[in-house]
């Protein structure tokens, strides 16, 4: 009984005045927040807001000027911006994984659907064809892809299953911090819902912490716990999802919240 | 028959010495691609412009020099590198494996075991392995530096999902001591296992590239593949119609438009030694009754 309720109280990760200038201008500015494991924290805010500058500069891809990001690794907590590079690519191949905007940013357009969702098993060691056949026909399954398209390329897939499939070469690893920019960019809105539907499932099922940046308020209202609001690079709010949208305390969340359409 | 007029073997002294650093920095880090400062050579690109360096600057006048193009010694390609040695350097020719010192090849390795003392010299076009899944130059430097060679399973992958098996026929991936992984130029993989703890110390010049690269004597090289679909050497499933040998890298010669074909060695020194010891193929002669080829 008591194991059911004993929270991880120790952040996964734990962001520390994180800075990014762009010359003289201000890509994201003294950005701080803990994420706890299991949970779920979006980012909103207008285009040029310092969203996905954060979320670069947290997934190693691009170098902070100021700050920390402390991950809770399997053996403790580390810094990732002071850490050796090639630690920092194992742990963007195992730990973390990254899910881009665009699909063809994040799959080898070339490489067919199985190729695409072993590349990271095969990164890590994977050196039995049969088992990883078997893991992506698993994967493909999960993220409602028809087994028979294995081998197909990814260009013969629709926008949203080039979504889903980049989503599933991600999570192959079993990641525990998932980075998502923009998922349902682009997307129809019926397929928007079925994208969502299934990341919520899976989020929920692998218990992954993600932080997700979008300028959708929906998509954080459904999969996000906590908000993050940013404008000019500044964080100018955060708190509980639903506290934030339903009663905006800043100017410009207030702004944001009733510029959305009702329909 | 020397040229007077040219430095021994065309390259200046100074260029000479750049290319023998870049020798000694990849033999001294096995597999690993060196930069170095590929000069014009009175040749096209694609004739072997990096082969023809690295040869130039390891040739002396006592070195005998054997050149073999897909294992020939007699095609266009092989006889003009072999006059231009003649011309420039003066140095002794031939065509026995065992009598040459240094070995200029294209896309095969000489079926007569080599021995130590012997220098390979392999012309590349493209040195980088991981080249066509990923073009960056910047990103396949991080991928070596890092041994993050995933990638290159992905292909092998890929060959098994459409082919059913591993279909990389030539150029396979290997890796070198354990560390970095190597196009071995476009020999057939036939020839793969005869890379590994060879005699003889191998050099690779990818002119276009102006990289150079090396495997030393006696060095462990393993070709990729998958623990359920291990790495196969393969040929055509013959005996060669001249000589009769059954171990050797076959060509398939077209010999008319009804459908008529024969199997020859492709390594020609390989095939003349054993028929002048008295070997006869399905279709041969012996060789003194007139050539049969």
């Amino acid at each position: 009984m008591t194991a059911l309720f004993q929270l991880d109280d120790r952040p996964l990760l734990s962001v520390k005045g994180l800075t990014k200038h762009y010359g003289s201008r201000i890509g994201c500015a003294d950005v701080s927040f803990d994420l706890f494991p299991g949970e779920v924290l979006g980012i909103v805010g207008e285009s040029g807001s310092g969203k996905s500058t954060l979320l670069s500069c947290l997934a190693g891809h691009m170098t902070p000027d100021q700050g920390q990001v402390i991950f809770r690794t399997t053996d403790g907590p580390r810094d990732t911006v002071t850490m050796a590079e090639a630690e920092r690519r194992r742990m963007a191949r195992t730990d973390w994984a990254f899910v881009h905007q665009n699909p063809r940013d994040g799959l080898r357009m070339g490489v067919s659907a199985g190729g695409n969702v072993g590349e990271r098993l095969m990164a890590i060691g994977g050196r039995h064809y049969g088992d990883i056949r078997a893991k992506a026909i698993d994967w493909l399954g999960r993220v409602e892809i028809a087994a028979d398209r294995i081998d197909d390329r990814p260009r013969a897939f629709s926008g949203g299953m080039q979504q889903r499939l980049q989503i599933a070469r991600n999570l192959v690893t079993g990641p525990r911090l998932v980075f998502m920019d923009e998922p349902t960019g682009g997307l129809d809105v019926s397929v928007q819902a079925r994208l969502l539907d299934l990341l919520r499932g899976l989020v929920r099922e692998m218990g992954l912490s993600a932080i997700i940046v979008t300028h959708d308020l929906a998509v954080v209202r459904l999969l996000a716990d906590r908000l993050m609001v940013m404008k000019g690079g500044h964080v100018v709010e955060q708190g509980l999802t639903d506290q934030v949208l339903d009663d905006p305390q800043h100017s410009y969340t207030q702004l944001l919240v009733s510029s959305v359409l009702q329909v | 028959m020397t040229e007077h007029s040219y430095n021994f073997a065309y390259l200046d002294e100074q260029t000479k010495r750049m290319i023998r650093r870049a020798i000694l920095k990849g033999v001294a880090v096995p597999g690993y691609q060196v930069p170095f400062a590929s000069r014009e050579m009175p040749m096209p690109y694609g004739w072997g412009t990096g082969g023809v360096q690295v040869t130039a600057a390891c040739l002396t006048p006592d070195d005998t020099l054997k050149v073999i193009d897909q294992g020939a010694d007699d095609t266009t390609n092989a006889v003009s590198i072999r006059k231009f040695f003649q011309r420039t350097a003066g140095v002794a020719v031939t065509e026995a494996t065992t009598e040459a010192s240094i070995i200029q090849t294209r896309h095969r390795i000489p079926e007569t075991a080599l021995s130590a003392g012997q220098i390979l010299v392999y012309q590349v076009p493209i040195p980088e392995p991981l080249r066509f899944l990923e073009p960056r130059e910047t990103e396949t430097r991080k991928m070596h530096e890092l041994e993050e060679y995933g990638l290159m399973h992905v292909k092998l992958y890929e060959d098994i999902a459409r082919h059913g098996t591993i279909a990389t026929a030539y150029a396979y991936p290997v890796k070198v001591e354990g560390r970095y992984v190597m196009d071995p130029s476009p020999i057939p993989k036939f020839d793969n296992p005869k890379l590994s703890n060879s005699p003889a110390l191998q050099l690779f010049g990818a002119g276009r590239e102006q990289r150079i690269y090396a495997v030393p004597p006696f060095t462990t090289v393993v070709s990729l593949d998958f623990d359920d679909h291990p790495f196969q050497p393969t040929k055509a499933p013959h005996d060669c119609d001249l000589c009769g040998a059954s171990e050797s890298y076959l060509d398939e010669v077209i010999t008319d438009d009804q459908g008529g074909r024969m199997f020859v060695c492709s390594d020609t020194d390989f095939c003349q030694t054993r028929r002048a010891s008295g070997h006869i193929g399905a279709l041969g002669v012996p060789v003194s009754e007139g050539d049969a080829a």
